[in-house]
């Protein structure tokens, strides 16, 4: 059973996609099977903790698929830790999915949870990839699954936003990521993934460096600027595509592509030695402050919510760029706590939505008092961006400010605190209005907003109570938010073999 | 490549090459129509059977000619009846017959008129296109290389759908006749050089092949027959700027003979087949001069592509595009690139024909493509919108389709020789996902605007068989690379080491 298990964990969506498919018309059957193969997804990753957290990989090959390579999965903690998140907050993204989507009358909602399984099983292959083509496979696999979600609503926004998402993701991974692998092959004579990297001691210097910014720069699903674009954008999906796109399966994918690389097809011996743990750490850097900024000046929460997630993802790649173990720790075990926050504020978003059919920041007066089942969590996730004590954001800033410490970075140093205060004043501004500003008038709903809502959200009631189903996986995500800063423990463990 | 042979017991490839000509001739005699197709649907399926079965007879990763049958043709001047196959052509002699046979089913409705010729010509095309695969001998070849342009010609000129089909036709034909004559001043310049070589006086003209290979050419007329052949190769594949004829081929022709031109590139297959070997040292002098022409065809054909408002000449230049890629994999003149570049035939042959079959469907119904008459086609023929965007995937290369390892491979052997080249052919893979995406998303996304889209009729079960067969061909590929590889890799490495020897009687 284990042995197969890798396969198992990325087969079980697939057959779990084919099923709901088969379901078309009865939504309960539906439903149940969407949710019931997140579960079962998950059941199966969990079989194996135990062998991961002793240190120990899983391999297995799929095909023979050419001479040079074939198609193998190799279970290892990074990939397990980017693995087992995914499949949790699918499970919490699926059952959410059943209450947001009926309650904004949303339609095709057999396709939008058949790709939501495909996706998973995309993600997840992605995490378990033994070598460089495996990874290229199920990378762009993630994007094709996800393209459709994107483009749910079918109307002229989502069209852009799907051309745009299209455009930037197929265009840097065959421009970028398929030479660089290629690259990588003629230089090292294999596409595997090696701890310690791959390239033989001696080799030229320039060449690895092109490849390296080849890979960067083919990644965009790690959204580092100037490859982000398309992640504000796609804020035109249903929410629950959103929180996949954020905290379950897609900038996640990026940002362990980039660890990926950085880990076993460098190592940090040699970025060390070619001087791209620093060059890393100035791309990130640029990255977190443009889009902090950027968040300052957002209008619409989700808008706000986008450019908060393209900087977080590049903590997670600058920890590693700082090539000192706790910065390499911290920024793994941020993928998580990052993922577990920030689908607690999606959720948080898509419920208000719901409710009061608000989604500018500027209409979120008073909401706090009248929705503390909503605006509770919100704030517990905005805590946990933040990096306040006692959630889990604020393990990794210590990590990371350990690690630069170490590192001698004192740019870096400087770089975490200026962003932690812009990144709490953007915050601080929605839980401000939210909380202490009076609530707006209920007929100031859809001004100026129904022009750029589309229409199933226009024609969507306030409803004025939340589903179970939306409640649960809200509450359920803050409360692992916060638990990941009380017991870090287990989370610290699979970083720390992951960093090894 | 070798001169090792293992002979055929029975003749089954010059079978392959008589079967259509018989089919032809049959179905001008049976009293009705019905029974005439019936009669062609009949050979192709066959033709298709034992295609396969000497794929599946074939025995994988050696260098050596099997399946060969050599008869004395005409002693005089040499000439010899030398059939055979190697790695380098066993994997076309089912895509030959799986081409003809979707040419079959794209015609099956829309032909109304003279069907009896449409089916003979189609057949004889057939013959003539397993003619060309099978020859070893140069006379032969040639004689099955002309032998294409008549039914080519009669399919555009009578049976075309547009209002230009006579100029297409004529245009075709023009092209043809002036590709392949240098090609015939090549052959016989090797012909002679043999007798002359051969100890004087005791030797006659040869233009066979196998023992035209072991006959020392001289350096400078080692570049005269490479350029001729290149210049004919050139011609057909087409590449850029030899291409004008295949546009309007493709928009005035039946869609017949779109999958004919857009699934075999014969072209290609001779680079493989004749230039090389036969020049193996001006190849790996000039091969660089067309792998620069490949590279050119890549980018233009991608840049046309993504400003083409009609979805079959979109087709014309997407297949330049992959024309210039398998250029590119020949002339880096390593296993991988040539091994890619049959991959990518292969490739070509089931998603490109594929897409020439749905276009052809699409214009059969509409009476246009261009992408302003479409639009919203998904709603309203799921079918045929999930087996066209399969086929447009796979021909830009999408991991998980066929295209995918014969388009790293290409790129793994072109970087090897000559990064430039590679980083400038990437530029046309990305190219082709923004052709292949944008007019995906401008016909069959969005809400339908036309009532005869909104009215149209999805696929018909003839059209759903072919394609469902293609797409499993398309995915079985794509995670299976292997055993096709395993088929292609003894001759592969024979056509490399050759090239990368040089014979000291040259010298």
């Amino acid at each position: 059973m284990t042995a197969a298990a890798p396969l198992i964990a990325v087969a079980v969506p697939i057959l779990g996609a084919a099923l709901i498919a088969l379901s078309r018309g009865r939504a309960p059957l539906r439903d149940a099977l969407s949710v019931g193969t997140a579960a079962l997804q998950l059941v199966v990753l969990l079989t194996l903790a135990p062998a991961i957290l002793a240190g120990g990989t899983l391999e297995l090959t799929l095909l023979a698929f050419l001479p040079q390579v074939a198609i193998a999965f190799r279970v290892d903690a990074l990939g397990y830790l980017f693995a087992t998140t995914a499949s949790f907050l699918w499970l919490l993204t699926a059952t959410y999915s059943v209450g947001y989507l009926r309650a904004m009358g949303e339609r095709h909602l057999t396709r939008f949870h058949a790709l939501l399984a495909l996706a998973l099983a995309a993600a997840v292959a992605v995490a378990f990839s033994a070598n460089l083509v495996t990874m290229y496979l199920f990378y762009e696999a993630l994007t094709l699954a996800t393209y459709p979600l994107v483009t749910h609503h079918g109307d002229a926004a989502s069209a852009a936003a799907g051309r745009r998402y299209l455009a930037y993701h197929f265009g840097t991974s065959i421009a970028f990521l398929l030479p660089a692998i290629i690259l990588t092959y003629l230089l090292s004579g294999t596409f595997a993934f090696t701890a310690g990297g791959v390239f033989p001691a001696g080799a030229d210097a320039l060449p690895q460096v092109l490849v390296y910014v080849l890979f960067l720069a083919g990644i965009a699903k790690a959204a580092l600027v100037p490859f982000h674009a398309w992640l504000p954008s796609a804020m035109v999906a249903p929410t629950p595509v959103s929180a996949l796109l954020h905290a379950v399966a897609v900038v996640n994918a990026g940002v362990f592509c980039v660890l990926r690389v950085m880990l076993d097809v460098f190592g940090p011996a040699r970025l060390a030695e070619l001087q791209l743990g620093a060059a890393t750490a100035v791309a990130a850097s640029v990255t977190i402050l443009f889009a902090s900024f950027a968040a300052l000046r957002a209008e619409q929460v989700k808008a706000l919510l986008a450019y908060s997630t393209i900087a977080q993802l590049s903590y997670m790649i600058l920890g590693a760029a700082l090539l000192t173990p706790s910065g390499t720790v911290g920024g793994i075990a941020h993928l998580a706590i990052h993922s577990f926050a920030k689908i607690t504020l999606f959720f948080a978003a898509g419920a208000l939505l719901v409710v009061a059919g608000r989604t500018r920041i500027a209409d979120l007066g008073g909401l706090g008092p009248r929705w503390p089942w909503i605006m509770g969590p919100f704030v517990v996730g905005a805590l946990g961006i933040v990096g306040i004590p006692p959630t889990g954001g604020f393990i990794t800033k210590w990590y990371l400010v350990v690690g630069s410490i170490q590192a001698g970075q004192l740019a870096v140093l400087a770089v975490l605190a200026l962003s932690t205060l812009l990144t709490a004043l953007y915050y601080l501004r929605v839980v401000r209005l939210a909380f202490f500003r009076a609530p707006a008038d209920d007929g100031a709903d859809a001004q100026g907003e129904e022009a750029r809502t589309p229409a199933p959200h226009a024609s969507a009631p306030a409803s004025g109570s939340l589903p179970l189903s939306m409640q649960a996986p809200l509450v359920i995500a803050a409360a692992l938010s916060l638990a990941f800063g009380l017991y870090p423990a287990f989370l610290l463990q699979l970083a720390g073999l992951a960093a090894r | 490549m070798s001169a090792i042979e293992a002979s055929s017991p029975f003749p089954v490839l010059t079978l392959l090459v008589l079967l259509p000509v018989a089919a032809a001739l049959a179905l001008q005699v049976v009293p009705t129509e019905r029974a005439a197709a019936r009669i062609a649907l009949a050979a192709m399926a066959a033709e298709l059977a034992i295609a396969a079965g000497v794929l599946l007879g074939f025995r994988p990763a050696l260098a050596e000619t099997q399946f060969a049958e050599r008869v004395e043709w005409i002693p005089t001047i040499g000439a010899v009846y030398h059939v055979g196959i190697d790695g380098l052509s066993v994997l076309f002699i089912p895509l030959t017959a799986l081409t003809a046979l979707l040419a079959l089913v794209s015609s099956w409705r829309s032909v109304r008129f003279h069907l009896r010729g449409f089916l003979a010509s189609l057949l004889l095309l057939e013959a003539a296109t397993m003619g060309i695969f099978v020859s070893l001998d140069l006379l032969l070849f040639f004689l099955f290389w002309e032998a294409m342009l008549v039914p080519t010609y009669a399919l555009i000129r009578v049976w075309g759908v547009g209002p230009e089909r006579q100029a297409a036709a004529a245009k075709y034909a023009m092209y043809m006749l002036i590709g392949s004559a240098p090609m015939l001043v090549a052959i016989a310049l090797l012909g002679i050089n043999a007798r002359d070589a051969v100890a004087a006086g005791t030797g006659g003209y040869t233009f066979d092949l196998p023992a035209l290979l072991g006959v020392p050419v001289h350096p400078g007329l080692q570049a005269i027959v490479f350029v001729a052949f290149a210049f004919s190769f050139a011609v057909k594949s087409p590449l850029f700027p030899f291409h004008s004829w295949l546009p309007g081929a493709l928009l005035e022709g039946p869609a017949g003979v779109a999958i004919f031109l857009v699934g075999l590139k014969l072209g290609i297959y001779g680079f493989l087949r004749f230039a090389i070997p036969l020049a193996p040292d001006a190849a790996r002098e000039w091969g660089w001069a067309v792998a620069a022409l490949g590279v050119v065809s890549i980018l233009y054909g991608g840049l046309v592509a993504l400003t083409q408002p009609n979805l079959r000449r979109l087709l014309a230049f997407a297949a330049l595009t992959h024309v210039g890629l398998a250029t590119v994999g020949v002339f880096s003149l390593n296993t991988q690139g040539v091994q890619g570049a049959l991959l990518l035939m292969v490739n070509v042959a089931v998603s490109a024909t594929g897409l020439a079959l749905l276009s052809g469907a699409l214009h059969a119904r509409l009476g246009s493509t261009e992408l302003t008459a479409l639009g919203g086609l998904a709603r309203h023929a799921p079918r045929l919108t999930a087996a066209f965007l399969l086929f447009g995937l796979a021909g830009i290369g999408l991991p998980g389709t066929s295209g995918f390892p014969a388009e790293l491979l290409v790129f793994i052997g072109a970087f090897r020789a000559q990064p430039w080249v590679a980083a400038l052919a990437l530029l046309g893979a990305i190219l082709g996902a923004a052709y292949f995406l944008t007019s995906f998303e401008r016909a069959f996304l969005g809400p339908a605007t036309r009532e005869a889209v909104r009215q149209i009729r999805d696929l018909r079960p003839r059209e759903a068989a072919a394609a469902a067969l293609l797409a499993t061909a398309i995915l079985a590929i794509g995670a299976f690379p292997g055993p096709l590889l395993e088929i292609t890799d003894g001759s592969a490495r024979a056509l490399v080491q050759r090239i990368e020897q040089r014979p000291a009687a040259a010298r």
